[in-house]
C-alpha cells in the first residue's frame, strides 16, 4: 500500500535536491541550498579573533545569525539558531582555531517546508567552502508521519501542515572508509540532532529514524558528487 | 596524551576539590567508572522533586517545582479576550520562561539569556501538541469571548535539567488553576463576580457564564527527563556542572500513554545510537512514573 502525495512523489522520494557554493563575494564561504521550493542561503564569516562572552576561549567558537525571509526575529526563529548552533558545534574541530569566532549567517530565501534541515545542509556546505575544519558533514531530513502510519521524507509546506507528527533528523553523512562500530551500529547511524513536534508512538520514531538514515545516503551522495565536482573546476 | 597521564598521577597526591576543578572530566569519570554520581546518586537517578501549589496568591493558579535545587516558580493569569476568527470556540495559552539573572552567574542582567526564548517555545509546542488542555474549555461565548491564559515561569535557581523543572511547574500550575466567576452584563460585556457581595447574586444567578469556579480537565500529562550522553554512560537528571563539562543532551518527553512528545537532541560530541535512545525513552518512562505519583500525593490534600 502507497499513499499519494500531493506533487506525486512517492512517501520516501525527496524533492529536487540543488546546491551552489561561493556564490557571495564578501564572505569566507557561502552556499545556497534548495530542495524544491524551499531555499536557504548560508554564509560564513571566520574564524575571527575572540570568543563571546561565556563561551569557553580555549576552544573555537560558532554563533548562528537567522534571517527571517520577512520580518523581525521570533522564537522560533531563536530556537533555530540554538539548535543549529549546537549542531555545527558538534561536527567542527573545535581544538583547531582556539579563541576564534565563526559567524554562521542564514538567509531564508523562500519556505515551503523542511526549512531547519535545509538550513542545516546549507550551513554545511558554506562551511567546507569556507574551509573550517569539520570531522564529517552533518546531513539533514525531515520525516513526517502521516495518520495511516506511514513515514514520508521530505514534506513541503502543505503536507507538514497537515501531518500529526515531524520529527527533524540529523545524522553524520555515510562515508566510503571503514570506521570502527559504536555497539554493533555504525558511526553514521547515531544521531547528532533530533527535533520532534506532534505525538508519536515510540516504534513509529523509530521508523521515522530508520527512514530519514536511508535518506541520508542519498544526501550524502549529492554532497559528495558536488564537492567533487567544483573541485574539478577549479 | 600528556595531560591525561599528568592527571591521573595526580589524582592520588591532590586535593578532591583542586582535582575537580583542574580536570573535571577526569574527575567524572573516575566517578563514572564506578556507576556513582559525585552528588552519589547512581547514573540513572533523578534528584529529589518536590512540587507546591497555591504560592502566589494574585494569580489564578501557581506552583512551585524543585528538582534538586533546579527551582521553577509557575503562575497562570486568566483574562478575557475576543478569540480569533479562525477558531471562535476556543481560548488561547501564552507561554513564557524568564530566566532573570539571580538564577545563575551566567545570566547578565540587562541581558536575556539565550536559552529562555528556546524553553518557552519548546514548553508552548509541547502544551499544545500533547493535547494536555482543551482549548474548547476556555470558551464563554462562542466568537465573542474565550480565556487567554498567561502561563509565566520564573527561573529562581537554574542547577541543570531546566526544561524538566519548567514543564513539571507548568503541569503543576494547570492542576491548581481554577478558573475565575465571570458574568455577561447588560451591555454585553464580561465582568468578574466577586464570590461574597450581595449586589451581584442576582446577576450570578441570571447570567453567570459559568457558575462557579471550576478546574480544567487535564487529559494528557506530559512529563519530561533530560539525560546526559557521554561514552557508554547515561546519566539522568543533570546538575548545571554536568551540563557543563558533558555536553550532548538528550530531552525525552512522554505523555500519560508513553508516547514521544518531544525527542529533542541538539548537537554534542556523542551520537545517539538506537540503544541509547532506547534507554533514553525506557528511563523517562521510569521518571514519569515517579511524577506521576508526586503530583498525584499534591491533588489528594
Amino acid at each position: 500500500m502507497e499513499i499519494d502525495r500531493e506533487d506525486g512523489r512517492r512517501p520516501n522520494q525527496l524533492r529536487p535536491l540543488a546546491c551552489s557554493r561561493n556564490i557571495l563575494h564578501r564572505p569566507h564561504g557561502s552556499a545556497s541550498w534548495s530542495q524544491g521550493d524551499t531555499k536557504v542561503l548560508a554564509a560564513v564569516y571566520g574564524p575571527k579573533p575572540g570568543t563571546r562572552k561565556n563561551e569557553n576561549p580555549e576552544k573555537a567558537c560558532f554563533e548562528v545569525i537567522w534571517k527571517p525571509k520577512s520580518g523581525q526575529i521570533g522564537k522560533a526563529e531563536k530556537e533555530y539558531e540554538m539548535i543549529l548552533k549546537k549542531t555545527i558545534q558538534s561536527i567542527c574541530v573545535l581544538t583547531v582555531n582556539p579563541n576564534t569566532t565563526t559567524s554562521v549567517i542564514i538567509q531564508v530565501v523562500h519556505d515551503d517546508g523542511s526549512l531547519l534541515p535545509c538550513a542545516i545542509n546549507a550551513a554545511c556546505a558554506a562551511l567546507v567552502d569556507a574551509g573550517i575544519p569539520m570531522k564529517h558533514l552533518a546531513v539533514a531530513i525531515c520525516c513526517c508521519l502521516a495518520d495511516s502510519g506511514y513515514v514520508v521524507l521530505d514534506p513541503n509546506k502543505l503536507e507538514e501542515k497537515k501531518m500529526t507528527a515531524f520529527a527533524y533528523l540529523v545524522f553524520p553523512n555515510t562515508t566510503l572508509s571503514v570506521l570502527p562500530e559504536v555497539e554493533g551500529e555504525p558511526v553514521e547511524h547515531g544521531i547528532i540532532t533530533s527535533v520532534t513536534h506532534g505525538v508519536m508512538s515510540v516504534d513509529d520514531y523509530f521508523l521515522c529514524v530508520e527512514n530519514g538514515r536511508a535518506a541520508t545516503a542519498s544526501l550524502s551522495a549529492f554532497f559528495r558528487k558536488n564537492f567533487q565536482q567544483t573541485q574539478g573546476a577549479v | 596524551m600528556a595531560l591525561v597521564d599528568s592527571s591521573q598521577d595526580l589524582s592520588a597526591e591532590m586535593e578532591v576539590d583542586a582535582f575537580r576543578r583542574l580536570f573535571p572530566l577526569r574527575f567524572f569519570e573516575r566517578h563514572l567508572s564506578e556507576s556513582l554520581r559525585p552528588d552519589g546518586r547512581p547514573l540513572g537517578k533523578a534528584r529529589d522533586t518536590i512540587v507546591n501549589l497555591g504560592l502566589v496568591s494574585s494569580a489564578d493558579g501557581s506552583a512551585l517545582a524543585k528538582i534538586g535545587s533546579t527551582t521553577m516558580i509557575a503562575a497562570i493569569r486568566m483574562e478575557v479576550m475576543t478569540p480569533s476568527l479562525d477558531s471562535p470556540d476556543e481560548g488561547c495559552i501564552a507561554v513564557e520562561f524568564h530566566m532573570p539573572p539571580i538564577c545563575s552567574p551566567t545570566v547578565r542582567p540587562g541581558r536575556p539569556a539565550d536559552e529562555a526564548p528556546v524553553i518557552s517555545k519548546r514548553l508552548s509546542d509541547i502544551i499544545s501538541s500533547c493535547d494536555m488542555i482543551d482549548l474548547k474549555e476556555l470558551c464563554l461565548v462562542s466568537g465573542k469571548a474565550a480565556w487567554m491564559g498567561y502561563l509565566d515561569i520564573y527561573c529562581l535557581d537554574a542547577d541543570g535539567a531546566l526544561f524538566d523543572a519548567a514543564l513539571l511547574s507548568a503541569v503543576a500550575a494547570f492542576s491548581n488553576l481554577q478558573i475565575p466567576v465571570v458574568a455577561l452584563n447588560d451591555n454585553g460585556r464580561i465582568v468578574a463576580i466577586n464570590g461574597g457581595q450581595e449586589e451581584n447574586a442576582s446577576i450570578r444567578e441570571k447570567e453567570a457564564v459559568n457558575k462557579e469556579k471550576r478546574k480544567l480537565t487535564l487529559k494528557n500529562i506530559p512529563f519530561s527527563l533530560t539525560c546526559i550522553l557521554h561514552k557508554k554512560y547515561i546519566l539522568a537528571d543533570p546538575t548545571a556542572e554536568e551540563e557543563s563539562i558533558m555536553d550532548t543532551l538528550v530531552t525525552v518527553v512522554l505523555d500519560s500513554s508513553d508516547q514521544i512528545v518531544s525527542f529533542n537532541k541538539s548537537g554534542g560530541n556523542a551520537l545517539a545510537g538506537s540503544s541509547a535512545i532506547k534507554s533514553c525513552v525506557e528511563l523517562a518512562k521510569k521518571r514519569g512514573k515517579e511524577l506521576k505519583e508526586i503530583l498525584g500525593e499534591m491533588d489528594i490534600d
